[in-house]
């Protein structure tokens, strides 16, 4: 009996955090109720709003020809990212560490937002063709300055008594670096990760969009093309519940690399 | 040149001013001097603003003095950080670290490997009534155990002189008074020289055998008074006319130039 009280005590977060999820999948599921009788009551054309059920049952029969363009956008997604961390970590280290480069790079960092990605991302096919690369330029160019700015942020969030607790020691800024300033950023991190991630799946899907060989954005050019609306949008649904499972992703990243922040928050609000 | 009967801390002069632009200047500190005997607990007490805080750090090294100069073994260490060890106001023990973690951390930072310096603080797990909580993470601890612990990160690090600055400020009136009293106690079995700023007359005169009152700012050293109370000290000295006396004295000595100083 007394195991069973503990077994339930350890379960308890999980439950309250599956609890989370009831409101949104009740709206949801109520969304694609209507979504579906009012184009069965209104006879709406498959092809100008197909309904759910359509969209499910289509989805469901070209399942191949999704999953063989969901891998490509994967792996673009993936790639992309990580060329845009190690820019966004690269260089957040250096402006950290150089005033001189904070003042060069920052207007610099922000003037690379204002760039049309729509007007470039077709541009990149004719300079480097259809294939992953101009794909992983796009992806780390929309991704790379939301990550760059939450580290900056987050080093600069540093306790400056804990800065001058590191100094009496007799720290260099180097260990200064390593045994705070890090530590300090890494929540603020996870946050810009999350902004970036989210990112990073409709910069892949726009890049193919204009031009590629396989992948998600381009099956959606070609299927809009040939009036399929249908398996558009359940191209559309991939997506979106691929870029959710990233999302969940770093919320398990996060507990993995920074368990002592989620446990002090809880222990607060506790 | 090492005088035979040098203190282990002195302070001589010690002046600083800020630069406020437009020739404007602030002056802060105004001629502090006083000094620590080895194995001396010397009290700093002020009226808030008066400074306090910006002699520590020059005496920590932190912040350049104006003029003035700073002695330790009757050797001239003005700037020198490695004398020194510092305890601020928050514990700022770090989240990420356990506490064996955090109480090493002086020693990691000033190169021991890891093992050594974790194996050193670990020694002192039990005299600070922390056995037990080496794995444990800061959150989990209360305000008294982490006041505890990150004092003992500041004397693991061996340092000639201890600069405490208000370390039990932040604890409710009940924790303090233990926390006081366990000092007290481990004081005295240790040789530690310490320098404590505290704004609570009553805490410099139970846990002090000088105090200095600082003035308004900028500060100048206004009285230095030797408390000659019997050691170890006992919570029921805290109720004797003696004490009433320092308590007195020190009053008189915050209070006499507030007036004219006030809204400067």
């Amino acid at each position: 009996m007394k195991n069973n009280v503990t077994v339930k005590w350890a379960l308890a977060p999980r439950i309250v955090a599956l609890s989370a999820l009831v409101p949104p999948a009740v709206i949801l599921v109520a969304l694609v109720i209507v979504w579906q009788l009012a184009v069965t009551v209104g006879e709406v054309q498959p092809a100008i709003l197909p309904s759910p059920l359509r969209i499910l049952q289509q989805g469901w029969g070209a399942r191949a020809a999704i999953w063989e363009n969901t891998l490509p956008t994967l792996q673009e997604t993936f790639l992309g990212f990580a060329v845009s961390l190690t820019v966004a970590w690269t260089l957040a280290i250096l402006i950290d560490f150089s005033p001189w480069l904070r003042r060069a790079l920052m207007p610099l960092l922000v003037a690379s937002q204002t760039i049309p990605i729509i007007a470039i991302a077709p541009l990149m096919v004719i300079w480097f063709g259809f294939g992953m690369f101009p794909k992983i330029i796009v992806i780390a160019l929309v991704t790379f300055f939301p990550v760059t700015v939450g580290l900056i942020d987050g080093f600069n969030r540093t306790d400056r008594d804990a800065i001058n607790l590191l100094r009496s020691m007799g720290a260099n800024r180097w260990k200064q670096f390593v045994y705070v300033r890090l530590p300090s950023a890494l929540p603020s991190f996870f946050t810009a990760l999350r902004i970036g991630i989210a990112y990073a799946v409709t910069g892949a899907i726009f890049a193919e969009y204009v031009g590629a060989e396989r992948g998600l954005g381009i099956y959606m050019a070609m299927m809009k093309n040939s009036f399929r609306t249908d398996l558009v949008l359940a191209a559309v649904a991939v997506t979106a519940v691929v870029s959710v499972c990233l999302f969940l992703l770093t919320y398990a990243a996060e507990r993995a690399i920074v368990p002592w922040h989620s446990k002090e928050r809880r222990s607060r609000h506790g | 040149m090492v005088e035979a009967t040098a203190p282990k801390i002195e302070l001589r002069g010690i002046r600083k001013s800020f630069q406020l632009g437009r020739g404007q200047v602030r002056p802060v500190l105004d001629d502090i001097a006083f000094s620590a005997q080895p194995g001396e607990f010397v009290a700093v007490i002020g009226p808030s603003g008066c400074g306090k805080s910006t002699m520590f750090n020059i005496m920590a090294g932190l912040e350049t003095a104006s003029s003035g100069e700073i002695l330790v073994d009757g050797v001239v260490v003005t700037g020198q950080r490695e004398h020194f060890a510092y305890m601020p106001q928050k514990d700022l023990l770090f989240p990420w670290r356990s506490i064996l973690e955090n109480t090493s951390l002086g020693l990691e930072v000033a190169g021991q490997s890891k093992k050594t310096a974790r194996a050193r603080a670990a020694s002192l797990f039990a005299a600070f009534g922390l056995s037990g909580f080496e794995h444990a993470h800061p959150f989990e601890l209360s305000g008294g155990m982490r006041q505890r612990a990150a004092l003992l990160r500041t004397v693991v690090q061996d340092r000639d002189v201890l600069l405490l600055d208000e370390p039990f400020g932040a604890l409710d009136s009940i924790t303090r008074t233990d926390m006081q009293s366990w000092l007290q106690g481990v004081w005295s079995q240790n040789a530690w020289t310490a320098v404590l700023i505290t704004h609570d007359i009553r805490e410099a005169i139970y846990l002090a055998d000088r105090v200095v009152v600082l003035s308004a700012r900028p500060a100048s050293v206004r009285l230095d008074l030797t408390i000659d109370l019997p050691r170890p000290r006992e919570l029921s000295m805290t109720t004797s006319a003696e004490f009433a006396g320092y308590e007195r004295t020190l009053l008189a000595a915050l209070h006499e130039e507030t007036p004219t100083h006030r809204g400067a």
